[in-house]
């Protein structure tokens, strides 16, 4: 695409990375979480995959890093479910909530400021999903695109 | 006559289902059973440590329903995945499935 849109599409998607990880580490105190802030991530990455074209970028913008996002977020979220299983409890039983290690300080009831290391298995599955849904949502966006772009360059049936 | 057919059978089953949301059975805004939703609020940020009681529910109380969408999402992409990467390969099954078939 023309200059203009690459440039001002590598100038924004940092913003919208930033956005988008603050909506998921702050899922467990104000509104949002993983879809969501997943969702704004890969917004950023829709924007460089349409300014640039999938086969032109490297580094994160790699189909491999989209395939490593995505199995890393699923694994997570799995191993932090079995995570509940070793301490006796049910499979994602919140083992992590008022333990007082990672996420692990309790909270008072009723409002208060909010502390970002609360919320136990809470904060570590939304950055699961995070990574999850962005993975995903731009792989999908990656290989409409490929796709696009190669029925342009004339078909599947003249490819062969 | 087909087409009054339909049309009766189609408003038959909407009125069927509307009959419920129409009804007085079910009041707009005023839940009947509110045990649940007091139990999270009283202790959700007690036993989850989370401040936002939806994210306590949807990654804690309802964990596994999480892990289902998470892996709908997940084979969502297999599938596309699938699909274009067939259509995209030169000279592969589908293009010699197609040239068969007249």
């Amino acid at each position: 695409m023309k200059k203009i849109v690459r440039t001002a599409a590598r100038l924004l998607y940092p913003f919208a990375f930033i956005y988008g990880a603050y909506i998921v580490l702050h899922g467990h105190l104000t509104p949002g979480g993983g879809f969501q802030g997943g969702a704004v991530i890969a917004t950023g990455f829709a924007l460089m995959l349409a300014a640039h074209g999938p086969g032109e970028l490297s580094g994160i913008f790699k189909r491999a890093a989209l395939n490593i996002c995505e199995v890393a977020g699923l694994l997570i979220f799995v191993l932090a479910g079995f995570g509940g299983l070793t301490h006796g409890r049910a499979f994602l039983f919140n083992w992590l909530a008022n333990a007082g290690g990672l996420f692990g300080h309790s909270v008072a009831h009723g409002p208060n400021p909010g502390d970002l290391n609360t919320g136990g298995l809470v904060p570590l599955l939304n950055i699961a999903v995070g990574l999850e849904v962005l993975g995903a949502l731009s792989l999908i966006i990656y290989y409409m695109m490929t796709f696009a772009n190669h029925i342009e360059e004339g078909g599947p049936d003249d490819a062969a | 006559m087909r087409a009054l057919i339909s049309l009766a059978i189609f408003l038959l089953m909407a009125g069927s289902f509307l009959h419920v949301a129409l009804s007085d059975e079910l009041s707009f805004g005023n839940p009947s059973r509110t045990e649940m939703d007091d139990y999270f609020i009283a202790n959700g940020q007690r036993q989850t440590g989370a401040n936002n009681i939806v994210a306590a529910v949807l990654f804690d109380y309802r964990g596994i329903d999480t892990l289902g969408e998470a892996s709908v999402l997940f084979v969502a992409v297999l599938g596309v995945g699938l699909v274009i990467r067939r259509a995209m390969a030169p000279g592969s099954e589908g293009d010699g499935e197609r040239g068969e078939s007249p």
